[in-house]
């Protein structure tokens, strides 16, 4: 996936995957080069420092990991609400 | 008084941020850290014990943030994310579970197991090479402290407590200190750093208190309870003042209260010379809470919306729709006045987390205002679309800033149809006949006015950076600073230059810079044919008291005498002579040394 908002995973954009994971039953890992953070982590989110145009990859395990990473892409997709 | 004799008295300067003078006594806002012990836990049952214990303090600091974000007043309510992000660094395992793991196996005491892993976010946050994420580790330290004080069983630092009137002395003041804060107790702010945009600034100019930051060193400085004098107009804090001090300060304080008593009788009668001609005079403003001070000051709308605040709060980009209820609320208000915003001027450096922007050399020169909209039209789309849908609602126009040539009027304009176009598609109303103006503000655009004045609805001349650009002086660059001179020839020229290229065509010119807001610059700018003067609020009503003392045939004389002149020293002491009586007269002698004020301020 690709960070395209333009202020990159700051931390309103963090909160909102923190947020989602929590929704779910699922744990999510995101990864950046050979980095990996616990998705339900905003300080591990902030640490990956993801600023626009990073490219980050997804890892999710448990029972609705699909329902999670689906709607984590929407996330990304929707530049976290910050308007398009 | 007795009690102070015998402390030494000092004096701090720091930027006046909100107007007034205060005497009273220091109410220091301690986030100085606390002192960390070490105690080594001897058995499980210390262990379990003191794992409940930092449960119960995390428990505590929970309630204690839920409360705040309940309690937040309305104006304010924007700052709630902090809060929110407050809480989930609370709940997160970086923190607590690491926490929780250090007492489990170190068999440490909670406050040091809690440090040892607010060390290590330290740590790994300090390598980040983006100083916006490293800056979070503030609120990392923020949420700490709470969790100490409940595990110490200490009372928070109560503001809400307090019950004799003070001074508030802190290093900064977040949105959360002053929601706690018992407001009616407080006589007025002053914090180490901040500036005009401050948290601090807003609060203390909503609450019509005085507010004095960037002091540096005020909480190293003073003590609690310590007497002090702030003067929200100077920037001067006096620390342990004597006598004299107190009596002069007071007087001023009376001087300050009897001049806006007699300010508000007039303030509201029209900007009319004594021969009829009338001048428009709006208000220079950036916050949506101003709009209150700019309808108590007789402003006849506002004639510069600076939109970056916005923009450069933390938390990121602001949404559309909190871009149109802004600009939508701020045009109902002034309503049927006009409210002319302009678009974002802001440079590129500003939105940290673009790491592709490097610092710049020149940032003046740099990528800022429209080059950087244009370069990012985006986010550009997204404001333009949020100030159209806001024009159903009000008298809106909109200014671009920094325009250098036609072709970012093209440009600009471009993107602009394409968004009504958008809104036209969706079926939303605007106003179509939705005024466009620029800034004239760099050199090319005053040489290229006759030609610009034909792509645009009207004109604004902001002085204060084409000042800077035509005179090649960086005014923050204390060796240069005295030759910025807003009484140069030269610039006096560029003016009469771009209001003769608007009549040309017959488009309005006005005018926003700090010269608009000067008493010494009103007859020359009379004169020169402006029609529109655009300031800050609060000087509102004594431009319009100079405005009525002139008559339109004196100002035009007058200028005709200044455009003779060669040098800025030579039109500012003839302007010195022609204004004294006229000054004297409203009792408004200090403004006479009005250059000073307009290098001083930025």
């Amino acid at each position: 996936m690709k960070v395209t908002n333009n202020l990159g995973l700051h931390a309103r954009a963090a909160a909102k995957i923190v947020e989602l994971v929590k929704r779910h039953k699922a744990q999510l890992f995101l990864r950046k080069d050979d980095q990996e953070v616990d998705g339900s982590s905003i300080l591990s989110i902030l640490t990956l420092a993801c600023p626009k145009g990073t490219e980050v990859e997804a890892r999710a395990i448990g029972e609705d990991s699909e329902k999670l990473l689906k709607e984590l892409e929407l996330l990304f997709e929707g530049k976290f609400g910050e308007g398009q | 008084m007795t009690a102070h004799e015998s402390k030494e008295k000092k004096i701090l300067q720091g930027i006046a941020v909100s107007p007034g003078i205060v005497i009273g006594k220091a109410h220091l806002v301690d986030r100085s850290r606390m002192k960390i012990f070490y105690h080594y836990l001897v058995d499980q049952k210390q262990v379990e014990k003191e794992l409940a214990r930092f449960r119960e303090a995390l428990k505590k600091t929970e309630e204690q943030l839920v409360g705040l974000k309940n309690r937040m007043p309305d104006h304010i309510k924007q700052h709630a994310f902090i809060i929110d992000s407050h809480l989930m660094i609370l709940n997160d395992g970086m923190l607590t579970e690491a926490t929780e793991e250090n007492i489990v196996r170190e068999k440490i005491n909670a406050e040091w197991a809690l440090s040892k892993s607010v060390n290590k976010i330290r740590r790994i946050f300090g390598e980040i090479d983006d100083e916006y994420i490293r800056n979070r580790l503030f609120d990392v330290e923020n949420v700490t402290e709470r969790i100490l004080r409940n595990l110490a069983g200490e009372e928070q630092e109560s503001l809400a407590e307090i019950t004799n009137r003070v001074i508030i002395v802190a290093h900064e003041l977040t949105p959360c200190d002053t929601t706690e804060m018992n407001v009616g107790k407080v006589m007025g702010f002053i914090t180490d750093v901040g500036g005009r945009t401050s948290h601090t600034a807003i609060m203390a100019q909503a609450l019509e208190i005085p507010a004095v930051v960037a002091l540096e060193i005020a909480t190293r400085e003073i003590e609690d309870g310590d007497l002090l004098i702030v003067d929200g107009t100077s920037g001067e804090v006096v620390i342990n003042p004597d006598d004299s001090d107190i009596i002069y300060y007071q007087e001023k304080h009376l001087r300050h209260e009897r001049y806006k008593k007699s300010i508000a009788k007039t303030s509201h009668l029209p900007a009319e010379t004594l021969d009829g001609h009338r001048v428009a005079v709006r208000a220079n403003i950036e916050f949506l809470e101003e709009v209150a001070a700019v309808k108590d000051h007789g402003g006849e709308g506002i004639g510069l919306y600076r939109t970056e605040f916005l923009y450069l709060r933390s938390g990121g980009l602001p949404s559309e729709e909190e871009l149109f209820e802004d600009y939508k609320e701020v045009a109902e208000i002034m309503s049927p006045d006009p409210v002319t915003i302009r678009t974002l001027d802001i440079g590129g450096d500003k939105f940290a987390s673009d790491l592709s922007i490097t610092k710049e050399m020149n940032p003046a020169l740099g990528l800022r205002a429209i080059r950087f909209c244009l370069k990012e039209p985006e986010i550009f789309k997204q404001q333009l679309r949020a100030i159209i849908r806001a024009s159903a609602h009000g008298n809106i126009q909109l200014m671009f800033p920094m325009i250098s040539g036609v072709q970012e009027i093209q440009q600009a304009k471009g993107i602009l149809e394409e968004v009504k176009q958008e809104l036209d598609d969706k079926g939303i109303h605007y106003d179509p006949h939705l005024k466009v103006g620029i800034m004239i503000e760099i050199p090319s655009a005053v040489t290229m006015a006759e030609v610009l004045a034909q792509h645009v609805d009207f004109f604004s001349i902001g002085t204060n950076d084409l000042i800077q650009y035509a005179l090649a002086i960086d005014r923050v660059n204390e060796h240069v600073a005295y030759m910025y001179q807003p009484f140069h020839p030269a610039i006096l020229r560029m003016i009469r230059a771009v209001v003769k290229a608007g009549q040309s065509v017959g488009i309005p010119v006005a005018l926003c810079g700090e010269m608009a807001g000067d008493p010494l610059c009103t007859g020359v700018l009379l004169g020169l044919g402006i029609q529109e003067l655009s300031i800050n609020p609060r000087s509102i009503p004594v431009i319009k008291k100079v405005i009525r003392l002139f008559s339109l045939k004196e100002a035009r004389r007058d200028l005709n005498r200044v455009m003779k002149m060669t040098t800025a020293k030579e039109v500012r002491n003839y302007l010195r002579k022609v204004m004294a009586p006229k000054l004297a007269e409203l009792g408004l002698e200090e403004h006479l040394h009005g250059s000073q004020g307009l290098s001083a301020q930025s």
